[in-house]
């Protein structure tokens, strides 16, 4: 079913294409029948009590489980034989990673890049310099060296969103991504990432409980409902569709911000 | 060749590949698989003698070969309970292989040999094993270093990032059984997971980064089994619990040093 897909420009093209989606957890089901599409540059937000599928919705769009029935379909491609993986990246509900594990922030920063395209090739030097521009963007470049399990909750998310920005994806996909961060560093996350949509040619999925933070950007109304699931969407091209060199725009961002509160 | 410089040669290339794979075990909380896999290698071993194979030593690898993949099942299968599935393999390892032994009195070898290791009897046949997968165990991290560290850092990444993340898990499953196969006969199976896990804390303890944890984990292991079998040999201990109980030794100290420093 490809019919009634014709882009009106170049940057409407779909990015999640969710048809008939079903997925039953030892045959409760969770996800019934849903159709839903993203397109390029949308910012959609996905919301639903507990237990209502968001985590499992994201696990399907990724690839980490495959649904029961209906097809995801990323970037055009059937999800299954999608092959660009580098083109998303993917901060999953709080990293539960061993705190004691021996990891720079700059070693799990570049293991962003570390994906299929990766596979048998060395690091390069454009390798590393990605991985300093995402520190610097996200200001943890001060703490490259220290081991992942020494920082706070809010510094570790921000290691995690660089990690998942090194590769410059066009697709970023959160989920929950300010759960257990105090109410300043979720401000200025959040203004981080409405900066990236608004800026840069990325398209995001987000899972969220404070939908209200960003009830000035989204409509009061969701796009489309799916048994609990609510989804909210912003298209965003203020100018045109132009796509902006991620690393590049990266970069000036932090030079240009001037609050305080985003950087640290 | 002497034996001892068997002994020495064929320590000094398991101290490379048994805390290598080793670290990664350990940080994906399979600390246990050591101890799984050489009690059912041994089974194996014994089996080999009764059925009058004529390499008891292979019936051994490939007893451990079935274990991995028998774990790796489970691993998936069960993810709360993996742990329970392979303390009973272990178990069960073991039991089989005191059984079989009991089952035949005119092996002569004695079990013995293989629950604490018999480095001294290391033939040339022996050593190009240890060498070989030694080789390919070294040749594996540092060819895959970065999908390694990423699927043990975070195995979600990995699959989504498009790593081929069943083929990974096996290939690390079978390296490890082979490396505690040919491991047996120099520290013993009762000890094996020794010389896989201590190292790998030592080097969790004292490493900034993942990298110096290899780098040390494979340093303070290579000090402990030549310090440990030199000593062995000149005071005539048993080099196997030597070499571990160095380690230990070795731990510990850091742990003192640790906590002068934080205090």
């Amino acid at each position: 079913m490809t019919t009634g897909r014709i882009p009106d420009a170049g940057c409407h093209q779909p990015v999640i294409e969710l048809t008939d989606v079903s997925f039953a957890y030892e045959r409760r089901p969770i996800i019934e029948h849903l159709h839903f599409t993203v397109k390029e540059r949308d910012f959609a937000l996905l919301a639903g009590p507990n237990g209502a599928g968001k985590t499992t919705l994201l696990k399907l769009i990724v690839g980490l489980l495959e649904p029961d029935g209906g097809e995801v379909r990323l970037f055009g491609e059937p999800a299954r034989r999608f092959r660009e993986r580098e083109r998303i990246g993917y901060v999953p509900q709080k990293n539960a990673f061993n705190p004691l594990f021996p990891a720079t922030v700059r070693e799990v920063v570049l293991s962003g890049l570390y994906g299929r395209r990766k596979l048998f090739r060395r690091l390069t030097r454009a390798d590393h310099r990605k991985a300093d521009d995402a520190m610097h963007a996200l200001g943890i470049e001060d703490l490259a060296g220290k081991r992942i399990g020494m920082l706070s909750g809010g510094q570790q998310q921000r290691v995690f969103l660089a990690r998942a920005l090194v590769s410059s994806p066009a697709l970023l996909i959160l989920d929950e991504p300010t759960v257990g961060i105090d109410a300043e560093t979720q401000d200025s996350f959040y203004h981080l990432i409405r900066h990236m949509h608004q800026h840069h040619n990325m398209t995001f999925l987000m899972v969220s409980h404070d939908r209200e933070r960003l009830s000035s950007y989204l409509d009061d109304a969701p796009a489309a409902q799916a048994g609990r699931l609510r989804f909210y969407v912003r298209h965003s091209h203020d100018r045109d569709c132009a796509g902006t060199d991620l690393t590049h725009s990266l970069r000036e961002y932090n030079r240009a911000a001037e609050e305080p509160a985003l950087v640290r | 060749m002497e034996f001892f410089q068997r002994a020495l040669i064929g320590g000094v290339l398991i101290a490379a590949a048994g805390p290598l794979l080793g670290l990664f075990l350990v940080l994906r909380r399979l600390s246990m698989i050591g101890d799984t896999l050489s009690h059912v290698s041994v089974a194996g071993v014994a089996a080999g003698y009764l059925l009058g194979l004529g390499s008891p030593a292979a019936a051994g690898m490939a007893a451990a070969l079935l274990a991995t993949l028998a774990v790796e099942r489970l691993r998936k299968a069960y993810k709360t309970y993996a742990e329970l599935s392979i303390a009973i393999m272990m178990a069960g390892g073991i039991a089989l292989a005191s059984l079989l032994f009991s089952l035949d009195r005119g092996f002569g070898v004695n079990i013995t040999s293989y629950l604490f290791g018999s480095i001294y009897t290391l033939d040339a046949a022996d050593l190009i094993w240890i060498a070989v997968v030694t080789a390919v165990v070294l040749a594996a991290v540092v060819l895959q270093y970065k999908e390694w560290f990423l699927m043990t850092f975070d195995e979600d990444a990995a699959a989504v990032g498009g790593l081929p993340t069943r083929t990974l898990n096996l290939f690390m499953s079978v390296l490890t059984a082979l490396v505690i196969s040919v491991s047996i006969k120099i520290v013993g199976a009762l000890l094996v997971s020794a010389l896989l896990t201590i190292p790998a804390a030592c080097g969790l303890l004292a490493a900034r980064s993942f990298r110096q944890s290899v780098l040390l984990a494979v340093g303070i292991a290579e000090a402990a089994v030549l310090a440990g079998l030199l000593a062995a040999g000149f005071w005539n201990l048993a080099p196997g619990g030597t070499v571990v109980l160095l380690l230990i030794a070795i731990l510990l100290a850091q742990l003192v040093i640790k906590r002068r420093h934080s205090l």
